[in-house]
């Protein structure tokens, strides 16, 4: 086995007459938080859709836990897990049933158990019962992600997970990244905010016309420009920090710029 | 193919649609209330001015009505599809390791129970409206396996209209023709009163066979060829529809 959780080389694709990826080459350590960064219709969905196995690459090649996703879907599709850009929750059944649901797809022994762990993870035991149509968004973007991590996969795919969100369920998504990142799981994350790929990715990548112009780690990146001067500046705060303050929620201490 | 847990699969899919079912007993309801207000209207209406050659008229009437329950009930298995498709629950599935052909014949498996209970609330109304038949266990089984495969077609026409369509009304527009159909058959009155034109349509449209054939196994009457006239419509209609339900579901779904 590699230390590579996801390798893509000269991956190209092409609707009609448009051609999306015009060659994408980039690796993912295992363990690592990778954002993959571009505007709107750059192809960051259309690269998640191919290394998920939903979507054949038109050339190229691509591995995701060191199996290629055209020639061993089956196997790709045992080590992760998919968190969409829309939330693929049923609302008719409850969050307990969605999960309990993904659970016996699975095919793991004691679906319970693992369903009741992960409610009270996500701070959805309360509302375990009800329809999962009745949840504010930000709880149901949070049972979209429990029943991203059932099973516990080893790569897991975000995509924009916290677009369309209020501040503070945006929050909760990015403490539940961290957590994932500090056991270990590997996650490819796209985001078009350039703040939340600062605060959670060890490496970032952009997609610019097709083509991967920026690859490195913040560090690096942050390396061609002048050295940080100290200045002394008067912060107000944030219209965000401020609608947290009144709504009760503390700024976290490293969360606050 | 992960086709090992196809069948376990599947019953986690069925089991999952049985609850959008018995959570929202309304659209039983929505579906077999035009087909009753059809059936109430015809038989206590128009029933007593149409000349049908039988003494009972429900008898005559109930098998174009139970087709026209079908073709109601499938706008839901589209409506239920498109929602799916839309929500990307399908590809939440298809990114899993499961057996893929397992989703959608969940859906599949789902309209033909959802039908059956609509079926069955009909037959109940009309069993309260006079509705009787001599007819025996091979009878009924008969016309059983005739509603399923009529079901079974129609639900491959649905799949289609759910995976293709662009908006929600659009994904249960496609049943309100196969609605109709039923009227230009010979379901509600005999074919020889009608115009030429009109009658030689109604003869030939698989409707009147299907309708024929049950109406004759309910009754008792020889069915003749109606039968295997309309296994073949049935089973030629839904060899086409299958073939084109599978393109968009390549198309929408695994983005081919």
């Amino acid at each position: 086995m590699t230390d590579l959780a996801i390798r893509t080389k000269g991956l190209k694709k092409s609707y009609q007459t448009a051609e999306v990826l015009k060659g994408v080459d980039f690796d993912v350590q295992r363990g690592e938080v990778f954002a993959l960064l571009g505007s709107n219709g750059a192809g960051k969905t259309t690269i998640i859709r191919i290394l998920v196995t939903l979507l054949r690459p038109d050339g190229g090649t691509a591995s995701v836990s060191g199996f290629d996703v055209s020639r061993a879907p089956e196997k790709v599709r045992q080590s992760i897990s998919l968190t969409g850009q829309f939330i693929a929750v049923d609302e008719v059944l409850t969050g307990r049933e969605n999960l309990h649901m993904i659970a016996r797809l699975r095919h793991l022994d004691d679906p319970r158990g693992i369903v009741e762990k992960l409610l009270e993870r996500f701070g959805l035991t309360d509302v375990a019962d009800r329809k999962a149509g009745m949840y504010s968004g930000g709880m149901k973007r949070k049972l979209d992600l429990a029943m991203s991590l059932v099973g516990n996969p080893s790569v897991v795919f975000l995509d924009e997970p916290t677009t369309g969100l209020d501040p503070e369920a945006r929050r909760e998504v990015w403490e539940m990244i961290k957590e994932l990142a500090n056991i270990g799981t590997t996650v490819f994350l796209t985001t078009q905010y350039l703040e939340e790929a600062e605060k959670l990715a060890d490496r970032v990548a952009i997609l610019h016309e097709g083509r991967i112009i920026v690859d490195a780690t913040l560090s690096e990146l942050r390396k061609p420009l002048p050295p940080t001067q100290v200045e002394y500046v008067e912060a107000q705060p944030t219209l965000e920090e401020i609608f947290l303050y009144i709504t009760g929620k503390e700024v976290s201490k490293k969360g606050g710029n | 193919m992960e086709t090992r847990y196809f069948f376990s699969d599947m019953s986690i899919m069925l089991g999952r649609s049985m609850r959008h079912i018995f959570r929202s007993m309304d659209t039983i309801f929505t579906v077999a209330i035009t087909p009753l207000a059809l059936m109430l209207l015809f038989v206590y209406v128009f029933g007593g001015a149409i000349q049908s050659g039988v003494d009972n008229y429900v008898n005559y009437l109930l098998p174009g009505i139970l087709l026209i329950t079908i073709a109601s009930g499938i706008a839901y298995t589209a409506y239920r599809l498109f929602q799916d498709v839309q929500r990307g629950i399908f590809e939440r599935f298809h990114s899993m390791p499961i057996a893929h052909s397992a989703v959608l014949w969940g859906h599949v498996l789902t309209s033909l129970v959802s039908n059956a209970i609509s079926i069955v609330l009909i037959l109940l109304v009309a069993l309260l409206m006079g509705f009787r038949s001599p007819a025996g266990v091979l009878s009924w089984l008969a016309v059983i396996g005739i509603l399923a495969l009529f079901t079974l077609t129609l639900t491959w026409i649905a799949t289609i209209a759910g995976l293709s369509a662009k908006t929600i009304d659009g994904a249960s527009a496609f049943s309100y023709p196969l609605i109709l159909l039923p009227f230009i058959s010979s379901a509600f009155v005999p074919t020889d009163t009608m115009p030429t034109i009109v009658r030689v349509f109604a003869e030939h449209q698989p409707v009147t066979s299907i309708a024929d054939a049950i109406r004759a196994l309910l009754s008792n009457q020889p069915v003749g060829n109606n039968l295997w006239i309309a296994v073949a419509w049935c089973a030629g209609i839904m060899a086409v529809a299958y073939v084109f339900a599978m393109r968009a579901y390549k198309r929408r779904v695994l983005g081919r």
